[in-house]
């Protein structure tokens, strides 16, 4: 069941094969249908990502049944299949082939045929049957007894015409049109003009965006690393300049070589900042031909912008006033394309006592944090992937402890600093409600500085193992 | 006195001669100075120079942790402008530490480079970008031949460069005392910290070895480390003595 809200209710938008048969219907509030049935699975509905995945499913539907495809929100779509349909085998045979399709991908779709949008929206909602062809001539007698919701009319009118006593289509279209539009505005006319095919409606079409592309035939076939090279030097002034066109820079980035045994070989560069430098990538691409075997030779050479985002031009900072710091972005790229972008971060501050916790990775180019670790305590220079357990002789309850044994090392321990307590993250986990650690910076007679801890407080057995653990190593 | 006039010039041209063979005549070397008297007398144009691959490895156990080089690195960083480039091929960075260096996390990016061929490529093309403040690699061995590269490329662009190096196992062997390109090597060792009036950790103190600089001396100095600005600093006990620089020499010597 998909919940939503309307205004300041929470009400059920969406409900399955399940809970219809329990008597649940969109539109109830929620609290009511808990109130019946405590133990509803709700789902939050997504009404931006419902839209996305339609309007992908356009883009489908475009490319393999008609070209003209928009999407009918929130849950359908309308394709003017006419001329068509006998590529597919008539109008019937293509409405199952799509059904089948959609229910090969896990849905349950209808599919109908009709001389209007307004038509085929009623009748592919509230028909009896999953795949119909309606006639001209039928599409009278197919609505008259359908329920005024299919017209596409708001919730008021629906409200205000129930009150009237009118509950289908054909009764509706047999009231005169005057008082009605008087009564409840123009919308009502309207779809029942649009339904019967009195007044027309455009199909706004879904436009797919295609990527920036060049590319580039070859007489001979190339082999050499320095001839794929010229030639992407070649390739990429024109796709920026096909770019600029549009407004738009780079984040990755294919060229594609075929090979003529009939192979591709493929190179991808992706950057972290939409890009149109011809140099920059130019560079970025020839750093990755040694990724790349020509066989018996390349015959064609294929540029595309895969990910094209447009270009935000920005002010920069006159030198009068500060001295702007140098763009490292190009560098960000050339390294996250030999290394992959995942290795190449930057640290950041999560609010957490627990040092294991207190960072966590962001892209190198992600925006400044305003928030820093907090400075009072030293902290190690160096933090061990995994706390070592080391053999340690201290002092109940809190005195640092007076040796240590570190990989088979014993050292005797000068002076040390301590304790600080840190304790476990209830909030995160049942299982660190009573945890606690006992940090001691402490120092070895030859001056080396560890950072120790101690899983447990020292008195309570809950609080921890009471083992030591070697954590960090300062400089 | 006119015996020094005398030899001045001739002096002078051989130096020009000498640096339009090693190919950077047009650029005037800028350094980084430490802020003490006692180090930067010990190197050419006083101070660490910009354009130049540095060496820090860190002494006994620390060449192992490379704890303390590290921090001695982030210190010389810290006193750079713009971003810092941070190469490593395991990461244990603990980011905290370097800000109370006074090099902020914003400021570092790191690259987490597989294999140490991975760290000397990433390294050699942080030097050339020339946009950056320093570039700090942590490798294991560093070649004739790849620290040639580095330096070309630290010249070339006047970026500062600092290999930092670190034996993987305790079992490797050290090949700090094989030669390389780089304008000077440093190994730091940890000392006992200062004492204190009170039970409880002082100042970390450190034994700055300078085991090579180009047309400099070999020296080593007893420091404390950096504070919250990335300086280095002389324990209270070595700034007042008045005969301070003869000590360094002494110990230069022996």
């Amino acid at each position: 069941m998909l919940v939503g809200r309307e205004g300041r209710r929470r009400v059920v938008k969406s409900v399955d094969l399940a809970s219809r048969k329990l008597g649940l219907r969109p539109g109830i509030p929620v609290a009511r249908a808990q109130g019946l049935f405590p133990d509803l699975v709700l789902m939050d509905a997504d009404p931006a990502g419902d839209q996305m995945g339609l309007e992908k499913l356009a883009l489908w539907f475009q490319n393999r049944i008609a070209p003209i495809v928009a999407v009918d929100a929130p849950d359908g779509l309308v394709l003017d299949t006419t001329g068509a349909d006998h590529l597919h085998g008539g109008e019937l045979s293509m409405l199952e082939d799509m059904v089948h399709r959609m229910a090969a991908a896990g849905f349950r779709a209808k599919a109908v045929v009709a001389e209007t949008w307004g038509a085929a929206h009623a009748l592919a909602r509230y028909g009896r049957a999953p795949v119909a062809v309606v006639s001209p001539g039928e599409v009278v007698s197919a609505l008259a007894d359908l329920p005024l919701e299919a017209l596409r009319l708001s919730g008021m009118v629906v409200e205000g015409l129930a009150a009237l006593g009118v509950s289908r289509i054909g009764s509706l279209a047999a009231m005169p049109r005057a008082p009605l539009a008087l009564r409840f505005g123009p919308e009502v006319v309207c779809r029942l003009d649009q339904a019967f095919g009195r007044l027309t409606e455009a199909i706004v079409p879904v436009r797919p965006v295609v990527p920036v592309e060049v590319s580039r035939n070859f007489a001979e076939p190339i082999g050499a690393a320095e001839t794929i090279a010229r030639y992407i030097g070649k390739l990429v002034p024109l796709l920026c300049q096909r770019l600029e066109e549009r407004g738009q820079g780079v984040r990755c980035l294919d060229l594609v070589l075929y090979r003529v045994d009939s192979r591709t070989e493929a190179i991808r560069v992706a950057t972290a900042m939409p890009v149109r430098d011809v140099k920059r990538l130019t560079r970025l691409l020839c750093g990755k031909i040694e990724t790349v075997d020509p066989g018996f030779g390349i015959e064609r050479m294929v540029l595309t912008a895969s990910l094209a985002e447009p270009m935000d031009r920005r002010q920069t900072v006159s030198s009068l006033i500060s001295v702007e710091e140098a763009d490292v972005s190009d560098l960000i790229d050339t390294l996250a394309n030999r290394v992959g972008a995942q290795a190449l971060y930057r640290f950041a501050p999560v609010e957490s006592d627990l040092p294991e916790r207190s960072f966590c990775r962001v892209h190198a180019l992600a925006p400044e944090e305003t928030e820093d670790w907090p400075g009072h305590w030293p902290r190690p220079t160096r933090l061990l992937a995994r706390p070592e357990p080391v053999q340690a002789m201290a002092e109940l309850p809190d005195q640092p402890p007076l040796f240590f044994i570190w990989r088979g090392v014993r050292r005797k321990v000068k002076c040390a600093d301590g304790p600080e307590r840190v304790f476990g993250e209830w909030w995160k986990n049942d299982a660190e409600l009573t945890i606690a650690r006992d940090y001691f910076r402490v120092e070895d007679t030859s001056g080396e500085r560890f950072w120790l801890y101690r899983a447990g407080d020292g008195e309570h057995g809950e609080t921890g193992s009471q083992r030591w653990f070697l954590h960090g190593i300062f400089g | 006195m006119t015996v020094e006039i005398q030899k001045k010039p001739g002096l002078e041209t051989l130096r020009a001669a000498i640096r339009c063979l090693e190919g950077h005549s047009d650029r005037r070397r800028k350094v980084l100075p430490f802020g003490i008297s006692g180090i930067d007398r010990w190197l050419p144009g006083g101070g660490l120079a910009l354009g130049a691959l540095h060496e820090v490895a860190g002494g006994g156990n620390d060449a192992l942790h490379g704890a303390a080089a590290a921090q001695f690195c982030a210190d010389i960083a810290a006193r750079t402008r713009g971003r810092v480039l941070w190469i490593v091929t395991r990461q244990d960075m603990f980011a905290p530490s370097l800000k109370q260096v006074g090099l902020s996390a914003r400021r570092i990016i790191y690259v987490e480079a597989g294999s140490d061929i991975d760290v000397l490529a990433c390294f050699e093309e942080g030097l050339r970008h020339g946009g950056l403040g320093a570039v700090v690699g942590e490798v294991s061995r560093l070649s004739m031949t790849a620290s040639r590269r580095l330096q070309l490329a630290a010249e070339t662009s006047g970026s500062l460069g600092i290999a930092i190096r670190r034996r993987r196992q305790s079992g490797d062997a050290d090949d700090f005392g094989q030669p390389t390109a780089s304008v000077t090597r440093w190994r730091v060792s940890v000392l006992p910290s200062g004492s204190l009036p009170v039970p409880g950790v002082g100042c970390s103190h450190w034994r700055l070895e300078l085991v090579r600089a180009r047309a400099g001396g070999c020296t080593d100095f007893e420091v404390e480390a950096c504070d919250g600005k990335g300086r280095l600093s002389l324990p209270a006990a070595l700034v007042d003595q008045s005969d301070q620089e003869a000590a360094g020499e002494r110990r230069a010597r022996a």
